[in-house]
């Protein structure tokens, strides 16, 4: 695989680097760009961005490693990052991921066999006040419980 | 019970306004009145009026914010720059993602007049990575702003400059503390940096920079609307003005709630917060998030929320995130959450923090599941006194201060482990 951006996601990684005063400002807007183009960064795609931001690979590698929102392996379709702080789990967020694993036959940070899912115990979400709280890939599912994570678990899989 | 009315409300005096983070509804609120009022002020009088609110920054520290724009060196001839921290990431704090959502166009004339005030012409809103609809929106009211004329050049017809770029972060609590924001911004992992240098000298690029909360600065437009003196009436004497309280946990109601500080953490919990769920007893508050010790229900009852009562029982007010913990629900499985929790989050630089974090929590691991000693807890005390007040930054005493407070408050949650002897 060649390892370079789609045209617009060029002209994108362009627009923002510009709003910065150093390129490599745009460190964690290119890594994103990266992610979403190639599902995940591989050492292939952390040379392309330190190339792109006159950078040494090393110090993007420290980067993909220190932030967790970056990830170096291939994921499920949907990420299911359950919070596990205090909030949540005094709200029941355990009950939630004993759910998950049973209903996937998965454990932490692994993916089902079909791709679709992958199951992660994250830090607090900012979602306290409607706790327990899953983030499906981007999106927050708010108060959640076992019944209404279950319901959720079957239209992800009707949405193949 | 006193209560804050809602027509005394600062910061969310508007918030129930459908559609509020539309800049025509906001201006319809009164929005942008006050920023323009500022571009055509003398910026001293603009610092003099915040120093005079006695306002302290929301975003843990608590540290004035009249006197941060004050330290700001205006002649050295390098730019200057406003960050604003919008990396909530404590535990049990969600004001700030509120503010947001839901108010973008208030953080952005609070941006706009302490920009003005400090000389500054460029922003950036450093916003956690997780917050992704929060960052669609404040995105769009920045470029609703620009379409306005109200951020690029010539600023409202003045002819100051004022540029706002949104910047995610990627998942790293420590990127909310200042200097590690700093590091991040300029394309580093977010290592903190010593201090002194103080940002407000040397920051962002060597440059002199400010770094605001997000709730600090959405209450700027009210004060300088307002006058100093005026939000000087809320509060208490060390404590001025209001702040918003999120309550979480097992109560009826959980959320942001406005109140003046000096309010009674009684008031918070059974007024706003309707009270424990289920007629639960309480076991425990944390206060002000994640880091800061908790409270007894004996101190609950004589608690009131502001910056010298919490001193008194040993706490902080830190960043407002009251976590409510009842009486059936064990302790320490809370306090192995919060250990793994520092101990995933600390940056790797110092080594007390490192090493120990790594430590507390797997001695509560341990006692969590029955397998503790009674070394361990003897343990647990010294290498969380060993923690406090020798790194970097302060998540190293972060880690350290609910443990030590919980083995102080609650001794009794620890004695099963000591049997294990």
């Amino acid at each position: 695989m060649k390892y370079e951006f789609t045209p617009e996601r060029m002209k994108e990684f362009q627009k923002v680097k510009a709003k910065y005063e150093r390129p490599r400002s745009a460190l964690l807007p290119a890594l994103y760009l990266a992610q979403e183009q190639w599902k995940f960064l591989s050492d292939e795609a952390i040379q392309y961005v330190a190339g792109l931001l006159e950078m040494p690979a090393r110090e993007v590698f420290e980067a993909v490693s220190f932030y967790t929102m970056f990830r170096k392996k291939d994921m499920g379709k949907y990420c299911l990052q359950v919070c596990n702080n205090i909030t949540c789990t005094l709200m029941g967020s355990e009950a939630l991921l004993d759910l998950l694993h049973k209903e996937l036959d998965v454990g932490l940070s692994e993916t089902t066999k079909d791709g679709m899912f992958s199951i992660l115990s994250v830090q607090c979400l900012g979602s306290c006040g409607t706790a327990p709280v899953v983030q499906i890939n981007e999106n927050y599912y708010e108060n959640m419980n076992c019944d209404r994570l279950k319901i959720t678990l079957q239209q992800l899989r009707g949405t193949t | 019970m006193k209560l804050l009315a809602p027509e005394r409300r600062i910061i969310l005096k508007n918030i129930e306004t459908p559609n509020l983070h539309q800049l025509s509804v906001y201006q319809a609120a009164g929005g942008y009145q006050t920023a323009r009022k500022a571009v055509a002020m003398n910026p001293d009088a603009i610092i003099e009026e915040v120093k005079k609110s006695g306002i302290r920054g929301r975003g843990g520290a608590g540290f004035p914010t009249g006197s941060k724009w004050g330290f700001v060196p205006f002649k050295t001839g390098k730019p200057i720059y406003l960050l604003c921290n919008a990396d909530e990431s404590e535990p049990g704090c969600f004001k700030d993602r509120l503010l947001l959502e839901r108010n973008p166009h208030q953080l952005i004339e609070g941006i706009i007049i302490a920009s003005f005030a400090v000389r500054s012409l460029k922003s950036y809103i450093y916003i956690r990575g997780e917050y992704a609809t929060a960052a669609k929106v404040v995105q769009k009211a920045i470029d609703e702003a620009y379409g306005q004329g109200f951020l690029g050049k010539n600023v409202m017809g003045s002819t100051h400059t004022i540029d706002v770029v949104l910047h995610r972060g990627a998942g790293a609590y420590i990127c909310g503390e200042e200097t590690g924001l700093i590091s991040s911004l300029e394309g580093k992992k977010g290592y903190p940096r010593l201090k002194p240098p103080f940002p407000a000298v040397s920051g962002f690029l060597n440059c002199p920079t400010v770094v605001n909360n997000v709730e600090t600065l959405s209450t700027v437009p009210w004060i300088l609307a307002n006058g100093g003196e005026a939000y000087a009436t809320y509060g208490t004497e060390q404590s001025r003005g209001t702040r918003l309280f999120c309550v979480s946990g097992w109560v009826n109601r959980p959320g942001v709630y406005e109140e003046e500080l000096g309010c009674t953490l009684r008031d918070m919990i059974d007024g706003h917060a309707g009270g424990m769920k289920e007629g639960a007893k309480l076991k425990a508050v944390i206060p002000g998030g994640s880091s800061t010790p908790p409270l007894t229900p004996e101190e609950v009852d004589k608690a009131t929320l502001d910056f010298e009562t919490m001193a008194k029982f040993g706490t902080f007010l830190g960043a407002g995130g009251i976590i409510v913990i009842p009486d059936h629900f064990p302790l320490l499985k809370l306090l192995e959450r919060l250990t793994e929790f520092y101990w995933d989050e600390s940056c790797g630089q110092c080594t007390p923090c490192r090493e120990g974090t790594g430590w507390l929590y797997k001695m509560m691991k341990a006692i969590e599941h029955g397998k503790g000693t009674a070394q361990d807890v003897a343990n647990l005390q010294k290498t969380a006194n060993q923690m406090m007040g020798v790194t970097i930054c302060a998540l190293s005493d972060a880690a350290a201060m609910p443990v030590l407070g919980f083995l102080k408050k609650f001794p009794n949650e620890f004695k099963s482990a000591r049997e294990h002897t």
